[in-house]
């Protein structure tokens, strides 16, 4: 896992409240069996007309948002399906980061797990950025603050395992591999020898 | 994130969720650290596992336990109608891909897999319970959102993302705060004509579809009692919907009665011994909640979806609101092609979808046929019955179901999730209008362009011989 400090880059604005992930990614981009290019299915529906032309209205679209690292979002952002493949094209399309108002559950897990960084901000800050389309903003995971183009900062709170592993390079499975002998022991505990309906 | 409870056996009245959160936990939440929680189920289907087990391969982990993982084959799967003993072929080379993918990971971790053709397979969240893997006061999971689905039995069900469904099979755990609780109470009873899924719509519509975010729900009440355990797996199953990841009814004579004698459920003295812990499964008297809703079952009425997203729903006879400076409102209006303060009652439709982990059970099927017994399906309008399952396929065919869909024009199709989803070519076109029994009206979601409806059963079916926004109840006197 990439470590995660500090991010320091432009904004793309897409303040639409309970987006839900079949927007970010429609489920006919879903039958790969790999998590590579899946950013030409971002926002696919939103993004390309029905002949694959680019809606140059779309602010993915707009020059200014090449290489833009960081995604103002409107509330409830990545709600509905569990799909990682919303966080996968995401990361694929470069972004490290969404700031909103809040997320979705499954989305701001996965988001963590995958060094997309989900930054929930108070309203007004949240209004600061959705009006500032373009603008330079630091994100500082460590000091869980971020600092807007117009000197406002904010603290932002993430959960502090998940802030630990992104800003360590830590991943979870391995932290979950060094809890084996615990497992074992509340299986030996717990199972009476009892299995689901598979072989064991 | 604040930690909002704590782990470990805990004094005092608790919460159904609470003892089963309780008695998973291999090592408890700290201030820094998540619990650890036992899975004691994980259910995985082809298109959010892949890249799971290759990150097994990757590090050359084991899953460590097959005979906790059960897979199936739904969502890239065809459903197109077989001849008799024909084998069902998947045209996408992608989707193709995909399910021989799942069939190499599981037979070379040695899972059981029910493949397409298997007499037991299906969506995931239909044969799970069909089987009597899903039973009380289990934790189980899948790379899929609507496992929330399985807390109709009292388990504590969730979706997880890919990532986590790497973690589970490699560990068997998962790393997890303890969620916040919302009771959500009905009382009385539901009037007749009115289902499960108007239930549900209605409690979506209520709280929002952020409304139950980082909560588990547990639903109560007279009116929850009175479900029928299919009924139940429909309300828990559109809990995410409502942005709650799992939804949990406490198990009573219903549930047991429907797990007695399923595959896998316990038998002989280790039923008797399974029912007895399974009793204790209950919220205890003065047990406290974080939040609680309460609505009234008489209140409820048939519910049609008019936007899109599953909050946005209102009464068969009600109107689509007027956006007042909305733009969230004025979009979806847009999208769907209404306009504001417009009836839906009466407006055209193209397709009737019935079918789906939400509706795709025998008891959907039946309700359904209650309306095109002795009709016709409408000039120009396509209707889908795709079973939940094979065992409900079959089921529905010994019961003459499929007769009843076929002589009314219906297509009576394979098992699988179908143009809930769209990814195995079941397509609603740009435009068109579908009244869906599924449980997803997002823009694009059973189509690019299509305007999805959601709504019962009895109104898809409604729809679909009518050709219409009906009020089921009006055909049914």
């Amino acid at each position: 896992m990439e470590r995660f400090r500090v991010l320091t880059g432009r904004t793309v604005v897409l303040p639409m409240d309970d987006v839900d992930t079949d927007q970010i990614i429609p489920a006919r981009f879903l039958k790969g069996t790999t998590r590579a290019g899946l950013g030409q299915g971002l926002f696919a529906d939103r993004r390309y007309a029905a002949d694959g032309s680019p809606r140059p209205d779309f602010p993915l679209n707009r020059p200014e948002a090449a290489g833009a690292p960081v995604l103002v979002t409107g509330r409830n952002f990545g709600c509905g399906s569990s799909r990682e493949h919303a966080v996968w094209a995401l990361a694929d399309q470069g972004f490290r980061a969404c700031v909103g108002p809040s997320f979705a559950d499954i989305f701001r897990g996965n988001a963590l797990k995958n060094g997309l960084l989900p930054v929930a901000v108070p309203a007004d800050v949240h209004a600061r950025l959705a009006a500032a389309a373009g603008a330079t903003v630091t994100i500082d995971l460590e000091q869980e603050e971020i600092a807007l183009a117009d000197g406002t900062r904010a603290r932002f709170t993430v959960d502090p395992f998940a802030r630990h592993c992104l800003l360590e390079g830590i991943d979870e499975l391995d932290f979950l591999r060094g809890q084996e002998a615990a497992i074992a022991a509340w299986e030996s505990q717990h199972e009476h020898g009892r299995t689901m309906g598979g072989r064991r | 994130m604040t930690v909002t409870g704590t782990d470990g056996a805990r004094p005092g009245p608790r919460t159904l969720f609470q003892k089963v959160w309780d008695g998973h936990v291999v090592r408890a939440a700290t201030a820094d650290t998540p619990a650890v929680l036992y899975v004691d189920l994980h259910l995985v289907h082809e298109v959010t596992s892949p890249q799971a087990f290759a990150l097994l391969r990757e590090r050359g982990l084991r899953v460590r336990r097959p005979d906790r993982t059960v897979a199936t084959m739904d969502h890239s799967t065809p459903t197109t109608p077989l001849a008799p003993g024909a084998r069902a072929v998947i045209q996408d080379p992608q989707a193709a891909a995909q399910v021989r993918a799942l069939s190499e990971n599981c037979a070379a971790s040695d899972i059981p897999l029910y493949p397409l053709g298997h007499e037991r397979q299906g969506i995931v969240h239909v044969i799970s319970p069909e089987l009597g893997l899903t039973r009380p006061g289990l934790t189980i999971v899948c790379g899929d959102s609507h496992t929330s689905t399985h807390g109709a039995f009292g388990a504590l069900a969730f979706g997880i993302g890919t990532s986590e469904v790497g973690h589970v099979l490699a560990t068997q755990c998962l790393l997890a705060w303890p969620p916040k609780t919302l009771a959500i109470a009905v009382r009385g009873r539901l009037a007749a004509g009115v289902t499960a899924k108007d239930l549900v719509l209605a409690i979506i519509a209520r709280i929002g579809v952020g409304g139950a975010t980082g909560h588990v729900i547990e639903y109560r009440g007279e009116a929850v009692r009175a479900l029928t355990m299919e009924e139940r797996m429909t309300v828990c199953n559109m809990s995410i919907e409502a942005g709650g990841r799992a939804g949990m009814v406490a198990p009573d004579e219903t549930t047991f009665e429907y797990l007695q004698g399923r595959p896998f459920a316990p038998a002989g003295a280790d039923w008797e011994a399974a029912v007895e812990g399974w009793r204790a499964l209950v919220t205890d008297e003065g047990a406290a909640f974080d939040r609680e809703v309460t609505l009234e079952g008489a209140e409820v009425e048939p519910m049609i979806t008019w936007g899109t997203n599953p909050g946005a729903s209102i009464p068969i006879h009600g109107v689509v609101p007027e956006p007042a400076g909305d733009a969230a409102i004025a979009r979806a209006l847009t999208y769907m092609g209404l306009a504001p303060g417009e009836r839906l009652l009466g407006r055209r439709v193209d397709v009737a979808f019935i079918g789906s982990c939400t509706n795709g059970r025998l008891s959907d099927l039946r309700a359904a046929a209650t309306v095109f017994a002795g009709r016709r399906v409408a000039e120009g309008v396509r209707a889908l019955v795709v079973p939940g399952s094979q065992q409900v396929k079959k089921q529905a065919e010994a019961e003459g179901l499929d007769r009843v869909f076929r002589e009314a024009g219906a297509e009576w199709r394979e098992p699988g999730c179908s143009m809930c989803i769209a990814m195995n070519g079941d397509r609603l076109e740009p435009g068109r209008y579908a009244v869906s029994t599924s449980n997803r009206n997002f823009e694009g979601r059973q189509g690019p362009g299509g305007r999805t409806l959601l709504a019962s059963p009895l109104t898809a079916a409604a729809a679909a011989v009518t050709g219409r926004v009906t009020d089921a109840r009006e055909l049914m006197r």
